[in-house]
């Protein structure tokens, strides 16, 4: 079938598409070339004084695996308000900081979102991260494995193993867990917890291995660049949420030694010590060091002021942070010799101080960032606030009246402290279309999502164009995944299941037999049930498995 | 690597023996199983235990479904069932003993009839549920108890009455990664009418046992939380334990490097015994002020925790919830199974129990649709029965383990012409 998007102002940066009036043509699923005169077209959407995109992409929301999972039963008192009723197409549910799987899936559709990755997979919980996402329907997944905690690597960088073998583990492990790419959170960290270390800097031994936060991330980084694996090592920093953690992530920056990275939630690390309160906006410093540092991209965990839930594999920063519990309850899980995770909920006021600032400082980064192309769209849902911010959050960046009366509300002293107001940049929609699309397809290699070339998957978005971006945003007329129109006017009107897109790195066969011996030796599960099968994912037909493609442009 | 055939079988004339095979029939789910399959008729042949060999050992019959105790093809059982769900107005969904798959279908009929969701342990689930949402928790998972603990408390349990294998995998395992040497561990228990032989150290060192008594824990714990904020307590014992003997227990939990303690929510039936819980899991949060301490709850068999997982990500709450109103709505007090059957509140009771328990439904009103294995003799009360496989057994499947975080592939070790829970659900689900 032969379907013609006509008349369309289109906003394609992977093509240099800057608002032109195009036709896109789809058949199977796929964007096409236009077809000659004469070709009987099947299906036509007129779509004059409409905008055009690609489906959006998010590239790190906690969508799935267990920290969620605690979230959800954590707060019930999160889903009461939120109920999701059944209809004849979609199952029922519940929002909204931690919201069911079904709901999920559905809210991002309905935003014109058709891909979302979920950035802290454990290794020990892979499995059922693919099981929660494979009930998110709809919209392609898939997730980020986290290594540098895990005693195995630990164990390797202690016994001064070759970088040849830590990255035959890396591989396997990306193989094993079926990851997109690879995360650290806090580097050495969370082991050092175990070890009833409370903090741990960059340069900070972790008092078992000797090791160091910096060697780690000089280490995954240099093995994420070395396997070919497309998007650079995913770095949640050190001393996440720490008043002065700007200087340890400007470190972290230059530290790496110009290998490619990821710094994500950068937000988070971007605070001062300046100020009566000892609390102040890093984004300046933060800005210039990533408009200077060519191998370094981000993504903002905007926050946003109301309740939400904050669920990391951090467990020790959260610990740290229990004593701002809102309300007063929060799960810490030490994990599997592997990792952790801190479940901790909050309410962002408009009225404190911090919460002001930090807001200001997400916006400031955003806003003095140069290249969309290295700085992404994201509030670390549901840490920064809840995905369905997303609207909201891009008026605020097209919109400076929007955006500067918004701030006049907010803690006086934060508003003083802020440099925002001197901000005149709003951004375009090409530039939106940059950030949420076509930056986070190049920088995971997603080479069929994010544009809308021919032979790019058909998911598609069209808005009509307000001067309330926040309205545009919301609910997009047409959302189109893989050719089929599973959104009309922000609601589901029909319900597909989305692939899972995953790498598969080589690796030597010989560097799986230590592992097997030390699977059998420490853990409790054998190394064979440790590794996520294709048909576990696939399950009965209703995913699908996409491999990408690796840097070099091989499949490993 | 497909589950079903990570290990493949090797075939010795009619005998064929499957390793790594993962055992279902409690929530450790142990992963290194072997299990030999003899014509159709399973032995153990390592990694055994008692409910590995009830539940692998189980004899193998084909039985026809049934409705009202006469035999019916799967047809129509499932056309008798369709019938009942479609009657239902409020169709209780009990029982839950499953894996991952039959979950999901179980919880899109839930949804599309407007059904209740409890599982046949849900009494003591709730012990942990209420506590955690009460008051959160610091929680740790098998592979760290095994190699970093230096202290492991019981609380009200010997763990190896409803988890055989507890020890021999996480207590006094061989090896373990951080120089620990696991025949040192301090071994703790706490309570009454345990077996503590497992418990013994394999040096012939004998475990530390304070017997109180076991309903009144909350109160020893409580006592533990006073001493540990540095008050003196008037009382010369506490719930029958000498204040001494809980200042050295005290000594011993603040002196570990990494110290846990368990307990098991069906192992404190009491009433109100989620402030227990909490008690324990406040005393853990305290201890962590100075040195790293963790909760372990011990309980889960009979795929509680895979059921209450699969719930919670369908529909944002655990198990209890009632899709009645068309959307979910939580309340762990309303919607508990014998409280709904007693009130007559739920008008049909659809029950799945594919393991080792509840093959036997609770006696009800209502009309009940049993789903469980090949049964000697059903509950004549059955309105339908559709004899299933067992996941793990009879075909492949998924769990969530006791920890809540890892989870495992099951694998089938025999062929087997039962169907599914899930494929059970599938033709329900077509039909309604």
């Amino acid at each position: 079938m032969l379907t013609r998007l006509k008349g369309g102002t289109v906003y394609d940066p992977m093509h240099g598409v800057n608002g032109e009036v195009r036709d896109i043509h789809v058949r199977d699923g796929r964007v096409v070339s236009s077809p000659p005169a004469g070709q009987r077209i099947d299906e036509e959407y007129d779509l004059h004084g409409k905008v055009v995109m690609a489906g959006a992409i998010d590239p790190h929301s906690h969508i799935g695996g267990g920290k969620v999972n605690i979230a959800r039963t954590l707060l019930p008192e999160d889903h009461r308000p939120y109920p999701v009723p059944r209809t004849a197409l979609t199952r029922s549910g519940t929002g909204r900081a931690a919201p069911s799987t079904m709901t999920t899936g559905y809210r991002y559709a309905e935003m014109g979102y058709t891909a979302v990755f979920e950035p802290a997979m454990l290794p020990a919980n892979s499995r059922q991260a693919h099981m929660e996402m494979a009930d998110i329907p709809i919209i392609d997944k898939g997730a980020y494995v986290m290594l540098g905690s895990d005693d195995y690597l630990l164990r390797m960088m202690a016994a001064g193993k070759t970088q040849e073998e830590i990255n035959d583990y890396i591989a396997y492990t990306i193989v094993a867990a079926q990851a997109l790419a690879v995360k650290v959170v806090n580097p050495g960290g969370i082991s050092a917890f175990k070890f009833n270390q409370r903090n741990l800097d960059l340069d900070e031994k972790n008092s078992y291995y000797g090791v160091t936060p910096r060697q780690i991330l000089q280490t995954l980084a240099r093995g994420v660049k070395e396997l070919g694996i497309p998007h650079p090592l995913h770095v949640h920093g050190c001393n996440l949420g720490v008043p002065g953690n700007m200087q340890t992530t400007l470190d972290t920056m230059s530290g790496v030694e110009g290998l490619p990275v990821h710094l994500t939630h950068i937000q988070f690390h971007s605070y001062g010590t300046e100020g009566d309160r000892r609390f102040s906006s890093g984004a300046a410093q933060i800005a210039e060091a990533i408009n200077r540092h060519g191998h370094v991209s981000a993504d903002v965990g905007q926050i946003m002021f109301g309740q939400t839930v904050t669920a990391s594999g951090d467990n020790m920063a959260q610990f740290r942070n229990r004593g701002i519990a809102t309300p007063n309850k929060w799960v810490c899980m030490d994990i599997e010799c592997d990792a952790g995770c801190g479940v901790v909920p909050f309410r962002y006021r408009d009225q404190n101080f911090v919460n002001a600032l930090q807001w200001a400082i997400g916006l400031e980064i955003f806003l003095l960032v140069q290249d969309p192309w290295r700085v992404f769209l994201t509030t670390d849902h549901p840490n920064g606030a809840p995905f369905t911010a997303y609207p909201h959050l891009i008026r605020l960046l097209m919109d400076k009246g929007f955006r500067d009366a918004s701030l006049e509300r907010l803690h006086p002293e934060a508003q003083a402290m802020s440099t925002l107001k001197s901000i005149q940049r709003e951004y375009s929609l090409y530039e939106i279309a940059i950030m949420t699309r076509a930056a986070p397809s190049r920088s995971l290699g997603l080479s069929d999502l994010g544009h809308l070339g021919e032979g790019a998957a058909a998911d598609i978005t069209v808005y009509t164009p307000q001067d309330d971006k926040e309205r545009m945003f919301e609910r997009p007329d047409y959302v189109f995944k893989g050719g089929t129109l599973v959104a009309r006017n922000g609601r589901i009107v029909k319900v597909t299941d989305g692939a899972t897109h995953t790498l598969r790195p080589g690796f030597d066969k010989a560097a799986v037999k230590p592992l097997r011996e030390y699977f059998d030796r420490y853990h409790t599960m054998r190394l064979e049930n440790f590794r996520v099968s294709d048909e576990e994912i696939v399950n009965e037909g209703r995913g699908h498995v996409v491999v990408n493609q690796l840097r070099d442009g091989s499949r490993g | 690597m497909n589950p079903a055939t990570a290990a493949p079988p090797t075939a010795r004339s009619d005998t064929r023996t499957q390793t790594s095979v993962t055992c279902p029939f409690c929530s450790l789910l142990c992963d290194d199983l072997e299990v030999t399959n003899r014509g159709g008729s399973l032995g153990v042949s390592a990694g055994d235990c008692a409910r590995a060999r009830a539940g692998f050992e189980r004899e193998y019959t084909v039985q026809p479904p049934q409705i009202g105790g006469r035999s019916v093809s799967l047809e129509e059982a499932v056309a008798a069932a369709v019938r009942l769900l479609r009657g239902a107005r409020h169709p209780l969904y009990g029982g839950l003993g499953t894996d991952v798959a039959g979950m999901r279908g179980l919880l899109a009929l839930a949804d599309k009839t407007g059904g209740i969701v409890d599982h046949m342990l849900g009494d003591s689930m709730y012990r942990n549920i209420l506590a955690m949402q009460d008051r959160g928790w610091i929680l740790t998972t098998m592979t760290e108890v095994r190699n970093r603990a230096d202290v492991v408390v019981f609380a009200n349990l010997d763990a190896v009455s409803d988890h055989p294998r507890f020890f021999e995998r996480n207590i006094w395992n061989a090896d373990s990664m951080f120089g620990l040497p696991t025949k040192s561990r301090q071994v703790v228990y706490l309570g009454e009418g345990l077996n503590t032989r497992p418990g013994i150290s394999p040096d012939g060192r004998k475990p530390l046992h304070l017997k109180n008594e076991p309903e009144r824990l909350g109160e020893l714990i409580g006592a533990l939380r006073a001493l540990l904020a540095g008050q003196s307590l008037q009382a010369e014992a506490v719930a029958g334990v000498r204040v001494s003997a809980l200042m050295k227990l005290l000594g011993i939990m603040k002196g570990a490097k990494y110290g846990v303690i368990i307990w098991s929510p069906p192992r404190l039936p009491f009433a109100s015994a989620d402030l227990i819980v909490e008690a324990i899991c406040d005393l853990v949060k305290e201890l962590n002020a100075q040195t790293r301490f963790s909760g372990f709850a011990l309980g889960g068999n009979e795929g509680i925790l895979t059921a209450g997982a699969v719930c919670a990500w369908q529909s944002g709450y655990q198990l209890r919830t009632d899709f009645g109103a068309g959307f979910p709505e939580f309340d762990p007090t309303r919607n508990a199974t014998a409280r709904l059957l007693e009130n007559d509140d739920v008008d049909l009771l659809m029950w799945t129990a594919t393991f080792l328990a509840g093959h036997t439904p609770p006696a009800t009103r209502a009309p009940t649709i049993l789903l469980a294995p090949p049964l000697p003799s059903v509950d004549s009360r059955c309105a339908v029965y559709i004899p299933v496989g067992t996941p793990g057994v009879d075909h492949r499947g998924q769990m969530c383990r006791v920890d809540n975080v890892v989870s495992l592939p099951l694998h089938q070790v025999r062929e087997s012409a039962l169907p599914s829970v899930a494929g059970v659900c599938d033709l329900l689900l077509q039909s309604l």
